[in-house]
């Protein structure tokens, strides 16, 4: 095994280039599991460590362009207020040492569907910079998912970033696991309000063989938001609608049997995420909950 | 943290008076929490494990295992494996050099390479010895094995079908002549009274069934070990174990070496919970080391580390109690049937303490028991912390609920009508001859005030999700939770059993180093965690009245100490100690009496002790210094210790005075549930046990807070799953076994009780396994308090609370 390490992400880009079937590492959470438990011996390995851009973040407008390797803690430190979502799917991602290390970039480079950014991600909305020597693209994060552990990038192509909108209303993340932290999901749900295009965004995860959204719940909860006027009225939301939009959200999903957890009890439980954290955003939204919400999200030790 | 209190600030010690005299002024003795040497250590990562062992040229062995669970092998082709570059050594059986190819602890079932049949998934197939460990790897994976794959048997019904396929055929073992079926390892019945004629007398007779899950023991230093060639054609091996007598006993006569020629020492080792009990690459290195002639290491990494040492028996447990209305339990019938997977290990002794123990701490003078293990093509099963007691405490204790629910008793109540006492009868016949606080136990946890309801929400009514169910993953905020307590006590038994000549040995040496008095102890102790060297510095300064105490490193140069296990090391190799220090303290006055006995009296006619380093009269008048008395002297002593002998269990009726000391503790329980999802937050679970003497009341409360712990583990995550059409392991890694993190610990208060046993040195009582029984009980009781659940399985899963 060849270990390439690039000093500049020219170099990088050159090396995954000449070497398209190179692994990255970046934190190396994932990469070196697989490679401990010998699942995966590549020729090369593509160390990103060097290239101080992929760490780094920018606030510009109404975006975030978060670097493919800025490890979990610093989302949770930094970005609460602009990525709540991703904030605090952070929190629940494996231990302090972990999230010191990991970050959105590998988590989307090994594309599963346990991944815990992912449901944040869909939910918040963005879009994936995959650079290769041939140049930049774009990819909606909604087209990023391709199949079990498969995503879209191309063999010469490495994620730059994310670009991520700034928060416009309340988001969350809920994750059940059979242990109170460090855990892989059994299924996780994310959700987004967009009170400035009046619309719902969620994420499902580990509930079918790619993260989804479920698309037939966000339509049918923005159409009735939008019907009883609750986005400018800031009214209470009828249970009626809560329990519709998780129906619609366990609905989505497509799980399976395994040793994690059964299909039926996946279903169940994401129904009862939809239907809590449409609770806790519908009511921060109201403005209630506000500070309740922000103490919610502090990292802790 | 929404309850930090300091689990050391919470624990209290209550002391019945022992009498102490030697020892009593000395610093740093018996009943002190001096501190452990290896702590700091530990902590800050620079202890050395048994995997950080090093050798200049030295080579890295591997083990090829078995893909499938039962499967005969038709071929095995090593000749491109041995062809690689680096490789210096590939075995199979056929390199085996001797006759003895089979080890086992008390049935020498086990291949140590799989000959023509592989009995479980992960069995030992082959070994490759190379320069590298990625070498090695990569060759065996060159290896080719031709399997025919064979039925599999998985559970009671499939095992003892009466065409059901043979796990071992032609068993000749000592159980095989009374076993119902040749695919059961043991069986034991104990009948005492008459159940059938109780059972009539019953005004409420309540039964279940119950399922316990495949527990790993989960030490995070995996099997390692390294073996060094003798220049006499003998091995030197280093390693992580638990027993290393057992160990040579097995590993020499495979190799074909007197037991001289096999060197044991300990190296460090990182936990061991049973798991360490049976041998995992320990014959594996000394063949290769001795093949190649170069010293050989082995390391597991963490997947093969489940492969390779036993688990927990899973079983299954029928109970029938009947009670009478004022609330005495007029009979038990129990049946417990353990899966012992492909080898027998420690099965036979697991059955007869599961019989033994089956009907916990209480009094019933009309019993029908029945305890078996089966041989299946599950991964092989043996000892864990609890051994057996584990299983029946889980399910006799949701009984013992029902019963008081079906009479309308409080729980508490209903049991402390029951207990047993000091004289009170096993179903084996053997009369409880030391204190068992059983009542008492149960009205400390019971009296404790309980943790503030609502205990997540803080300043603002806001929630700390790290208080709640779920935790971080921020699954509720208060919605769906409810809280439950429940309650359980427990019976374990201390030290080896049912006549076995359980005995250990201690060497201690006293000298005059600088000009001053100092002692060695050299033991084959394994320290696996448990502080058995700290404890061992502290009795020999008390016995010996000195400061500086020399733990000399285990090894098999001095005589077997026995096994860390059964919560019997402080009591036994403890009582080895303090035995050969009180001869060496003879040796040493006698010295004093031929060298200074004409210049006083006392010498002739004074009770004398050893104290701050002089010998003293019981009136407290120094005579003389221990160094001047000894000189140059030496004094050497290696003695055997024996507790008291017990006896075999009758075969028909289990009736016999099988085991050496009980040891008691009880739980309280206070979790919240998520019901709607079905995540559990254990709030607090708080203990009371009898310890009979605190030789380090630090040490005793960290063992019981750890075995609450692992209790814990079992009752809410842990599980090995093994496919019941394969028989194959589904989730060996920590990725999918999980136990619990420090945020599933909760706050442990512990209340420590010392009421002397007569019987055993300082009248101490093995405490280690006691708090794994009650806890997990205790954990589930509270859940079904929250829920209404019946929850007959352990662990809990989160699609049993919700039934989705
Ligand atoms: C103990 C433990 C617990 C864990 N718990 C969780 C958990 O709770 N939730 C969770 O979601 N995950 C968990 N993980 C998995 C892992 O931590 C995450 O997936 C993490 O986000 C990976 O990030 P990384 O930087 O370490 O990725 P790496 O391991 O470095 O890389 C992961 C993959 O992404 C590719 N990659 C990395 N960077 C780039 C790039 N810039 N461009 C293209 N491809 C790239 C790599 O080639 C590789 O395929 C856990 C891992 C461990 C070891």
């Amino acid at each position: 095994m060849e270990f390439l390490r690039p000093a500049s992400w020219e170099e990088a880009l050159a090396a995954k280039a000449e070497h398209p079937s190179a692994v990255p590492i970046a934190g190396g959470t994932d990469v070196m599991v697989e490679i401990n438990f010998d699942h995966r011996r590549p020729e090369h390995l593509l160390d990103l460590n060097r290239i101080a851009e992929l760490q780094e973040w920018e606030v510009a407008g109404d975006t975030v362009r978060l670097g493919a390797s800025v490890p979990y803690t610093k989302i949770m430190e930094h970005l609460r207020a602009e990525l709540p979502g991703l904030a605090l799917a952070s929190h629940t991602v494996a231990s302090p040492q972990i999230r010191n290390r990991g970050g959105v970039g590998g988590n989307l480079g090994t594309a599963s569907p346990a991944g815990d950014a992912h449901p944040a991600l869909l939910a918040g909305g963005g879009e994936v910079e995959a650079v290769s020597v041939r140049g930049t693209r774009l990819i909606p994060i909604d087209d990023f998912y391709k199949g079990v552990k498969r995503n879209a990038l191309e063999p010469d192509e490495l994620i730059r970033a994310v670009h991520l909108k700034k928060a416009t209303g309340p988001q969350q993340f809920s994750k059940v696991g059979t242990r109170n932290a460090m855990v892989i999901a059994v299924c996780a749900f994310g959700l987004a309000l967009h009170p400035d295009a009046r619309t719902v965004r969620t994420g499902i995860g580990s509930a079918a063989p790619t993260p989804i959204r479920a698309t037939t719940a966000e339509e049918f909860l923005a159409a009735a938001l939008d019907e009883a006027g609750l986005w400018e009225s800031r009214g209470v939301l009828p249970p009626a609608v809560a329990r519709q939009f998780a129906d619609l959200v366990s609905g989505a999903a497509n799980p399976i049997d395994d040793v994690r957890g059964t299909a039926s009890y996946r279903r169940h439980a994401l129904g009862v995420m939809a239907r809590r954290t449409l609770g806790w955003t519908w009511e921060q939204y109201r403005g209630t909950e506000q500070d309740e919400l922000d103490d919610r999200s502090k990292p802790c030790a | 943290m929404a309850d930090t209190t300091s689990p050391r600030a919470s624990s209290s010690v209550t002391r019945t008076p022992t009498s102490l005299t030697q020892g009593s002024t000395t610093k740093g003795g018996i009943g002190e929490s001096t501190l452990r040497p290896d702590g700091i250590l530990k902590v800050t990562g620079e202890f050395a494990y048994s995997s950080d062992l090093w050798h200049e040229d030295m080579l890295w062995g591997y083990t090829l295992r078995s893909t499938v669970a039962h499967a005969e092998i038709r071929s095995i082709d090593t000749s491109e494996a041995l062809a690689t570059s680096g490789v210096y050594a590939v075995l199979t059986y056929d390199d085996l050099p001797t006759e003895v190819k089979n080890y086992g602890l008390e049935i020498q079932d086990t291949p140590v390479l799989a000959h023509g049949k592989v009995r479980h998934h992960g069995e030992p197939v082959a070994l490759v010895a190379a320069d590298h460990p990625e070498t090695a790897r990569r060759a065996a994976a060159k290896i080719r094995i031709e399997y025919a794959d064979l039925p599999v048997v998985t559970d009671e019904a499939s095992a003892t079908a009466p065409d059901a396929i043979l796990v071992h055929e032609g068993r000749d073992d000592h159980h095989s002549g009374h076993v119902p079926h040749p695919n059961i390892v043991h069986r034991q019945p104990i009948v005492r009274g008459d159940a059938d004629a109780a059972a009539a007398r019953a005004d409420v007779v309540v039964r279940g069934e119950y399922v316990f899950g495949m527990q790993d023991q989960a030490f995070l230093g995996p099997e390692s070990g390294l073996a060094v060639p003798g220049e006499d054609g003998g091995v030197d091996l280093y390693v992580a174990t638990q027993w290393l007598h057992s160990d040579l006993r097995q590993i020499a006569p495979v190799l074909g070496l007197p037991e001289k020629k096999v060197r044991m020492t300990l190296s460090g080792v990182g936990g061991a919970f049973g798991g360490r009990e049976d041998l995992s690459m320990q014959i594996h290195a000394c063949l290769l080391a001795l093949r190649t002639g170069k010293p050989v290491k082995i390391v597991y990494n963490r997947f093969e580390s489940f492969f390779g040492h036993v688990h927990r028996h899973p079983a299954k447990l029928w109970y029938e109690h009947g009670a009478t209305r004022d609330g005495k339990l007029t009979h038990v019938k129990c049946r417990i049937v353990l899966d012992g997977g492909a080898y027998a290990s420690a099965s036979p002794a697991v059955v007869g303490n599961a019989a033994s123990l089956s009907i916990g701490p209480y009094v019933v003078e009309d019993v029908a028991i029945e305890a078996l293990a089966l041989y299946t093509n599950n991964p092989p099963c043996g000892a864990m912390r609890g051994f057996g007691a584990v299983q029946a405490c889980f399910a006799y204790e949701a009984q013992m609920d029902k019963v008081a629910a079906e009479l309308g008793l409080d729980p508490v109540e209903f049991r402390q009508r029951n207990a047993m006492e000091q004289g009170t009868v096993m179903p084996t016949g053997q009369p409880v001859d030391s204190p068992a606080p059983v009542a008492e136990l149960l009205r400390r946890v019971k009296s404790r005030p309980l943790p503030p309801e609502r205990q997540w929400e803080v300043a603002g009514g806001a929630a700390d999700v790290r208080a709640l169910p779920g935790g971080l993953s921020n699954t509720t905020h208060g919605e769906g939770v409810v809280r439950g307590v429940g309650y359980a006590v427990g019976i374990k038994n201390v030290g080896f059993s049912e006549g076995f000549d359980d005995y250990s040995t201690a060497r201690v040496r006293m000298e005059v180093i600088n000009g001053e008095a100092v002692a060695t102890v050299h033991t084959a102790m394994a320290e696996v965690g448990q502080g058995g060297v700290t404890v061992h510095a502290q009795i020999a300064r008390t016995e010996l009245g000195v400061t500086q105490v020399t733990i000399h490193p285990a090894d098999t140069q001095v005589g077997s100490a026995g096994s860390t296990s059964a919560s019997r090391q402080t009591y036994m190799t403890g009582g080895a100690v303090r035995n050969t220090c009180e001869a060496v303290r003879e040796k040493v006055l006698e010295i004093g009496r031929r060298k200074f006995g004409t210049y006083h009296p006392a010498w002739a006619t004074a009770e004398l002790l050893l104290e701050g380093g002089k010998v003293v009269t019981d009136g407290g008048e120094a005579l003389a210094g221990i160094a001047e008395v000894l000189e140059d002297e030496a004094v050497d002593l290696e003695l055997e210790f024996r507790h008291r002998p017990t006896q075999a269990f009758d075969l028909r009726t289990g009736q016999g005075n099988g085991h050496v000391q009980y040891s008691f503790a009880a739980h309280r329980a206070v979790v919240e549930v998520d019901t709607e999802l079905g995540l559990v937050k254990v709030v607090e679970l708080a203990c009371a046990q009898d310890v009979g003497k605190a030789l380090n009341p630090l040490s005793v409360v960290g063992q019981i807070q750890g075995g609450t712990t692992q209790g814990l583990g079992v009752a809410v995550m842990e599980e090995i799953v093994v496919d019941p059409v394969t028989a194959k392991v589904r989730n060996p890694s920590f990725t999918d076994y999980l136990i619990p993190t420090i945020l599933d610990t909760p706050t442990i208060p512990v209340d420590v009780l010392e009421l002397a046993d007569e019987h055993a040195p300082y009248g101490l009582r093995g405490i280690g396994e006691a708090p794994t029984l009650s806890s997990t009980p205790a954990v589930l009781a509270a859940i079904r308090n929250a829920t209404g659940l019946e929850l007959n399985k352990t662990p809990i899963r989160p699609e049993h609370l919700t039934g989705s």
